[in-house]
């Protein structure tokens, strides 16, 4: 667990560097967050997903894999690719303020 | 007479039917079992078809022949689940079967169609799988005449069945193709939407380093769009492509239909449910085991089997009233067949990853966790046997349902 300032917010950190806690998450963090990652600015498509991500976790208490975000919150899966390059159901849970996907087998 | 009511006659669903059918009273509970299919499948020895090591008959058996007596067994197909009747419309005579308690394991299944451009003119021909008892023939026959290029083996979506099988795929691949003396004239790729070779950081550096050893080259964070079977590449969401000569995949899985229209599943028809007792999040008389269930694990038969032996304890309290006091922990261990008759064996859970030891007797063994050992093939050989005799038969075997860290070391 580490501390850090992010957009005037003291917000605490667990070990694999995503938040530790999902309410210190405000809009300020994720856009501070974002940029860290290379995502700026963030869009009306960017704030789409991650309110999808945010609402989903808290009712099932993961992040939502790729094809969740697909299925569920009806985002193709190319799409979060271009807004999220590299990763995106990791660098959309960074930002969103959740916990690692635990991308399990 | 209570009714308990269980889809699904594979590992799980046949284990824990002849587990309850030992506890429960005949004068006080009725337990039927319901499956499609005629047939049980051995299905950790697909892994071994491709390969000629075993063929047809050693995988099948009739799934009659491990139903115990007591238990009414029905083929059918299952059409739908109406949980807030407490009853299945079966396709058999139009039925329905009524339950006090309903088990739900009607497993996982490859998904092949959920890929463009997979299930298409090359599939059988170019594009392989080996998850199915067709897939793992036709790919017997092509590997016998194929002559070498690019081979890639690529997983197309997680969860998947049995986690380690594409490594030993791959493996297995490698010593074929050195028997054959055409070692030399093939290239090994394994690409995975995991950071690497498997999740669990020691293992994953473990197995990664025997690919390296091996020669097989590792692809991480491949997420598969889509395969262009023309031009012989898999596309990659981020637009990396993979070009190959044979293709095998480990298609997209997901639970069964029948779970998606009965309301009961999540985006890929698994079911919720509590990972410690399996009880639905959503009904309070329905259970769902194996790799029917959303489980935060391996979808493999000793995760079945250890959370089997968990739910029984647990349900002779439930029926009585009382909390179900047994957790699961998430124990899973596998024999991951590494090639030239040598095996790694792997033992972890929720919790606790993979670590050295010896394994199931602190100090003594005989298996070597975490490392490879002619011992450890010999316990993956064996252990087709034990699970037609003593697994689905529900009978006691000689380890422990919870993990244990006796005899490891971090």
């Amino acid at each position: 667990m580490s501390e850090r300032e992010i957009a005037g917010k003291t917000v605490r950190f667990a070990e694999d560097g995503f938040m530790a806690d999902p309410a210190e998450w405000d809009k300020g963090v994720a856009e501070a967050l974002a940029s860290e990652i290379g995502i700026a600015p963030l869009t009306e498509q960017h704030w789409k997903v991650i309110e999808f991500c945010r609402s989903d976790f808290a009712a099932q208490g993961d992040a939502p894999t790729l094809r969740r975000i697909m299925k569920v919150g009806g985002v193709p899966t190319k799409e979060l690719y271009k807004l999220f390059p590299k990763g995106p159901a990791k660098k959309v849970a960074y930002v969103a303020g959740l916990k690692k996907p635990s991308g399990c087998i | 007479m209570k009714k308990l009511l269980i889809l699904g006659a594979g590992t799980a669903g046949t284990m824990v039917a002849n587990k309850l059918s030992h506890v429960l009273s005949r004068d006080e509970w009725q337990i039927t079992i319901v499956d499609q299919n005629e047939t049980h499948y051995y299905q950790p020895g697909f892994l071994f078809m491709p390969f000629g090591i075993y063929g047809e008959n050693d995988v099948i058996k009739p799934k009659r022949d491990f139903i115990p007596p007591g238990v009414e067994m029905i083929m059918s197909e299952i059409e739908l689940v109406e949980p807030a009747e407490n009853r299945v419309r079966i396709a058999k005579d139009n039925r329905y079967l009524y339950y006090d308690f309903l088990i739900i394991a009607t497993g996982t299944h490859p998904r092949p169609e959920e890929t463009p451009g997979l299930n298409d003119k090359e599939w059988r021909e170019s594009i392989h799988d080996f998850y199915t008892y067709e897939g793992a023939k036709a790919l017997a026959k092509k590997l016998r005449t194929w002559e070498g290029g690019r081979l890639v083996l690529s997983v197309l979506e997680l969860p998947y069945k049995c986690p380690v099988a594409p490594l030993e795929f791959i493996f297995l691949a490698d010593w074929f193709f050195h028997e054959r003396g055409i070692r030399d004239k093939v290239e090994l790729t394994l690409a995975t939407p995991l950071p690497g070779a498997f999740t669990k950081p020691r293992a994953a550096s473990l197995l990664g380093d025997t690919l390296d050893n091996k020669n097989v080259h590792l692809v991480p964070e491949f997420y598969p769009e889509q395969v262009d079977p023309d031009n012989k590449v898999i596309v990659a969401y981020d637009e990396r492509e993979i070009p190959y000569d044979l293709l095998v995949v480990v298609p997209v899985n997901m639970g069964a239909e029948v779970i998606g229209r009965s309301g009961l599943g999540n985006e890929m028809n698994y079911v919720p449910v509590d990972k410690h007792n399996f009880l639905s999040t959503q009904y309070d008389n329905i259970f769902a085991l194996g790799d029917a269930a959303n489980l935060p694990t391996s979808k493999a038969g000793s995760v079945a089997h250890f959370a089997a032996e968990v739910f029984v304890e647990n349900f002779l309290r439930y029926i009585e009233g009382q909390p179900m006091t047994a957790q699961f922990d998430g124990h899973a261990n596998c024999f991951i067949e590494s090639g030239f008759g040598k095996g790694i064996l792997i033992d972890f859970n929720y919790d606790v990853e993979p670590l050295p030891g010896k394994y199931p007797l602190p100090g003594v063994g005989p298996f070597s966790l975490l490392q490879e050992s002619e011992m450890n093939h010999w316990g993956k050989m064996m252990f087709r046997w034990m699970y037609w005799n003593i697994l689905l038969k529900g009978k006691e075997m000689p380890v422990t349902a919870h993990m244990s860290m006796a005899g490891k070391w971090n």
